[in-house]
């Protein structure tokens, strides 16, 4: 490990054989270890994912193009989906909690560390057996083999009817067996933010991420739940006779919606209330002031948490849902706009006045902020039920959506990974490749995903493998691809700067950042216990008070 | 370091542009313009779209704002509140908040939100609450892994893939009412410059409703994932003047035309699978799993838009469906020439 990591006699740790370092990696259950391995994981399938979407954006290039066929596309924007919301979303935001939970809050592991260990494993395995269909999904029938009945696998088309073989299965399972592990986790970060808390931390002291996470944690109890549910049921229909979904016997296609989008829609919530929690880390130390509003940042979290738990059928608009229900879930997905909207304003509030320094961080938080006012805005308008009669199911909804995971999630994302990269590694990441990867990255995004609003407009659905000439959408199409291999670039940047930066970055030292919260406290990387002796905090930022002692927090709060 | 932040500003500036010309399509159709088929949302032709583009621009209107002032905001304390190389070292001053702005804040996006939704909500039941009127046409569309059938059951007619209408006078409206349903699996009923769309879900029928009120094809096609084909189940739908209509009934009520000089390709189609799928009116012919073949000929494409109604078309379509529309549930006939050529023949009768 590092040389500036606190020796403390007899724990010095020596060189080992790769074969060794490999077994303790495989099995550990050190919460920072786990967590890299989530990240990586996720960078994996983020690599696949992003292959995969470069396909589905080279056979759009233009109308009638031949590039894969209409079943191999049907398949990449299947997996595309659903390799990016489960294996790599949800693992890195797991990752950055694991990792970043516990020292937080002055904790030495996680509550359960081999229930974490488990947890990573069932999710990563989860990937693999969704990857494996790709060999196994053809089963006797000589029929397709990854799945290829789109990342909601609306009923009936997964029943064995219309998905025959077994390609519909692996999706299945991969769901539930990743499921599981989410669900450790979920309870994991709950007993850790809950009972492992330093002396001294409150909850009204806790760090917003600790806080946010919290929110996350208990929102995948309530959705990753029923998801698991429809699986069990959907594979009873296919393999034990059931007919829940099998609209040939009596079956509801409708409940299947019901039970994906009451999973599907807290579920974004599940990946930007992490983002939210890294925004809520950065910003406050690159403007150099604390975060504006602390408890109603809190508040709003927990708002958004209840309110996003009754929106989902805002996902449903067009199946013909009574005016009574269209205009329930058209105010429930407006009021959710309400504590979003208080967040964007108390990040710019604690902005205002404060000495704002531009490192790559905070350029991704900044690029996060614009990019998540424009996507909430477009997320309004499609709560104006009869606007998206016309936008859901086309492409302005994949613009938008896009808007909040790429321009949003995985700009705080990038955040993060620049921000506490030196806390994982004890090097920093590069700045100057840093703002090379930002402004590619940037420019790629807002290439693809501004005109990709405008085919929708002009009624280009998702989901087709290709179109007819003369409908207007060739030559945005093309602007849409363009933009994609911009963000590859951007991509194979950051890559390049975490490889580089880890065998020649500056060492970080333990406060690279001046920053407020207690990892930044112990050394880059943290020993394996975390904290010599668990610290003991007397306001929101311990560092703060640390620093200036003539002026600490725990003099207001 | 000053020389990149310019550079990347430029780019931006050329982005913007580029934006700017893209958006610039959604303006190429001015409404009530031109008559070439288009599917621009902003381009609408029926009461339904048409009321949704006056909420649509009232929303736009209304985040437009939000967005201006909200990055105004943003962009200003980004510019004003940057570090200097004088302030090195010095914290700003330590502020945690403030309960107006907080409630100020809180406050004025519920009003924006109240005023939305009333607007929202007048629109979803002036669109969904319409009741059938005497006057309407009804129609019953179904949908087919990849096609679509339209069925006019008080006028006894069966058709596919191009839907025909009446188009529809404000003062004496005759407006149509879709009943949808799905024999297979979930797709959406989308024809943009008609009406917003509706999904056709086995065993949950739905309906909606338009009142085109000019002339013309207007353009659609399935808008929810339904399989492998899901890209090519286009959609027509022909708007016709009162007497185009009335004499595309009567062409349509007729039984398929006997003629005696295609007797080999009718014995062709019976004596092969295409009975099993396809109705001929009036001959032995009656399967319903394929497009009803009784007035083929009336219609511009085969296979769901997918291809135009030409001789060589037909041909390749029946020999190798697959060179048209590769995962089509059509199988391929595999017919020698003279059969195939026989049974194009038939076809090209079927008025």
């Amino acid at each position: 490990m590092s040389s500036n990591a606190l020796t403390i006699p007899g724990t010095q740790i020596q060189a080992r054989p790769w074969v060794d370092q490999l077994h303790q990696w495989l099995t550990t259950v050190d919460h920072k270890r786990l967590g890299i391995l989530y990240i990586l994981s996720a960078l994996l399938f983020l690599a696949i994912g992003g292959v995969e979407a470069l396909i589905i954006r080279i056979q759009l290039m233009h109308s009638h193009n031949n590039f894969v066929s209409p079943e191999v596309f049907n398949r990449m924007f299947t997996m595309h989906g659903t390799t990016m919301i489960f294996f790599v979303a949800m693992p890195i935001l797991f990752g950055f909690a694991n990792y970043l939970v516990p020292l937080m809050i002055g904790a030495r592991d996680m509550a359960f560390p081999r229930l974490n260990a488990f947890s990573f494993w069932l999710s990563f395995m989860g990937g693999l057996l969704l990857y494996f269909s790709f060999l196994g999904g053809s089963g006797l029938y000589g029929a397709g083999n990854a799945p290829d009945v789109g990342w909601w696998a609306y009923a009936p088309l997964g029943s064995r009817a219309f998905s025959p073989g077994h390609s519909s299965d692996y999706w299945t399972l991969a769901l539930l067996v990743s499921g599981l592990g989410s669900i450790g986790t979920a309870i994991n970060i709950i007993a850790t933010v809950l009972c492992m808390r330093c002396p001294g931390m409150k909850l009204s002291r806790m760090p917003l991420l600790a806080w946010l996470n919290l929110v996350m944690a208990g929102m995948v109890l309530i959705a990753i739940t029923p998801l698991s549910a429809a699986q069990i049921m959907l594979l009873i229909d296919r393999y034990l006779g059931g007919h829940f979904f099998d609209t040939q016997a009596g079956g509801s296609a409708v409940l299947w919606m019901h039970f994906f989008w009451i999973f599907g829609h807290p579920e974004v919530y599940i990946l930007v209330i992490p983002a939210f929690a890294f925004l809520s880390e950065i910003i406050p130390v690159f403007s150099r002031k604390p975060i504006f509003g602390y408890p109603v940042m809190v508040a709003a979290t927990v708002a958004i948490g209840l309110v996003s738990t009754s929106v989902w059928a805002h996902h449903m608009f067009s199946i013909g849902m009574n005016s009574y229900a269209n205009s329930f879930f058209a105010i429930t997905t407006m009021a959710v706009g309400i504590p979003t909207g208080i967040k964007i304003f108390n990040w710019i509030g604690t902005m205002w006045g404060g000495k704002i320094r531009l490192k790559v961080p905070m350029l991704f938080c900044i690029g996060f902020l614009f990019q998540f006012l424009i996507a909430g805005l477009t997320g309004i308008m499609q709560a104006a039920v009869p606007f998206d009669w016309q936008l859901t199911l086309s492409y302005f909804v994949v613009a938008h959506f896009h808007y909040v995971i790429v321009g949003g999630i995985l700009f705080a994302i990038f955040g993060a990974f620049y921000y506490w990269y030196p806390k994982m590694t004890g090097r920093m990441l590069s700045e100057s490749l840093g703002k090379w990867h930002f402004w590619f990255f940037l420019i790629g995004f807002h290439l693809t995903f501004d005109v990709m609003h405008i085919p929708g407009l002009l009624g280009m659905p998702r989901r087709i493998y290709t179109y007819e000439p003369g409908r207007g959408w060739d030559t945005l199409n093309l602007i849409i691809t363009i933009g994609a291999f911009i963000q590859a670039i951007a991509i194979l940047v950051f890559v390049a700067n975490l490889i580089i930066s880890y065998f020649r970055g500056a060492e970080a030292g333990n406060d690279p950042w001046d920053a407020w919260t207690l990892e930044w406290s112990t050394s880059s990387p943290p020993p394996p216990y975390n904290f010599a002796t668990v610290p003991t905090v007397a306001s929101r930022r311990p560092l703060w008070d640390l620093k200036h002692p003539e002026d600490p927090d725990s003099h207001y709060e | 370091m000053a020389l990149r932040m310019k550079s990347s500003l430029d780019c931006g500036w050329q982005i913007v542009l580029l934006l700017f010309w893209s958006a610039r399509s959604l303006w190429a159709v001015q409404p009530g313009g031109s008559t070439a088929p288009g599917t621009n949302i902003f381009s609408p032709a029926s009461t339904p779209a048409k009321s949704i583009v006056d909420l649509s621009v009232f929303v736009l209107v209304i985040t437009g704002i939000i967005f201006v002032v909200v990055c105004t905001l943003l962009v200003y304390s980004i510019a004003k509140f940057r570090e200097r190389a004088v302030d090195a070292g010095r914290e700003p001053p330590q502020v945690y908040g403030s309960t107006q702005i907080e409630l100020a804040w809180t406050i004025i996006p519920i009003l924006i939100v109240v005023v939305l939704f009333l607007a929202t909500a007048r629109v979803i039941h002036a669109i969904e609450d319409v009741p059938v009127s005497v006057g309407g046409l009804e129609v019953t569309a179904i949908g087919h892994q990849y096609w679509w059938e339209f069925r006019y059951p008080k006028l006894g007619i069966v058709t596919a893939n191009e839907l025909h209408i009446p188009v529809s006078d404000p003062n004496h409206p005759t407006p149509t009412f879709l009943q949808l349903l799905s024999v297979d699996t979930d797709h959406s009923f989308w024809v943009p410059e008609l009406a917003g769309k509706t999904d056709l879900i086995p065993n949950h029928p739905n309906r909606m409703w338009m009142d085109p009120q000019r002339t013309g094809v207007f353009l659609g096609q399935c808008a929810q994932y339904c399989g492998t084909q899901h890209a090519k189940m286009l959609l027509r739908v022909s708007v016709d003047s009162p007497e185009e209509f009335a004499a595309w009934i009567r062409s349509q009520q007729q039984p398929a035309a006997q003629e005696a000089g295609v007797n080999a390709g009718k014995r062709v189609f019976e004596t092969n699978a295409c009975m099993n799928c396809h109705t001929v009116a009036g001959t032995a012919a009656n399967g319903r799993f394929g497009p009803d073949l009784t007035h083929l000929m009336s219609r511009v494409t085969i296979a769901a838009g997918a291809a135009e109604n030409t001789h060589n078309n037909l041909r390749l379509w029946i020999q190798d469906p697959s060179a048209i529309k590769p995962g089509s549930l059509m199988p391929a006939m595999r017919l020698s020439d003279a059969d195939l050529d026989a049974v194009v023949s038939y076809m090209e009768t079927l008025r």
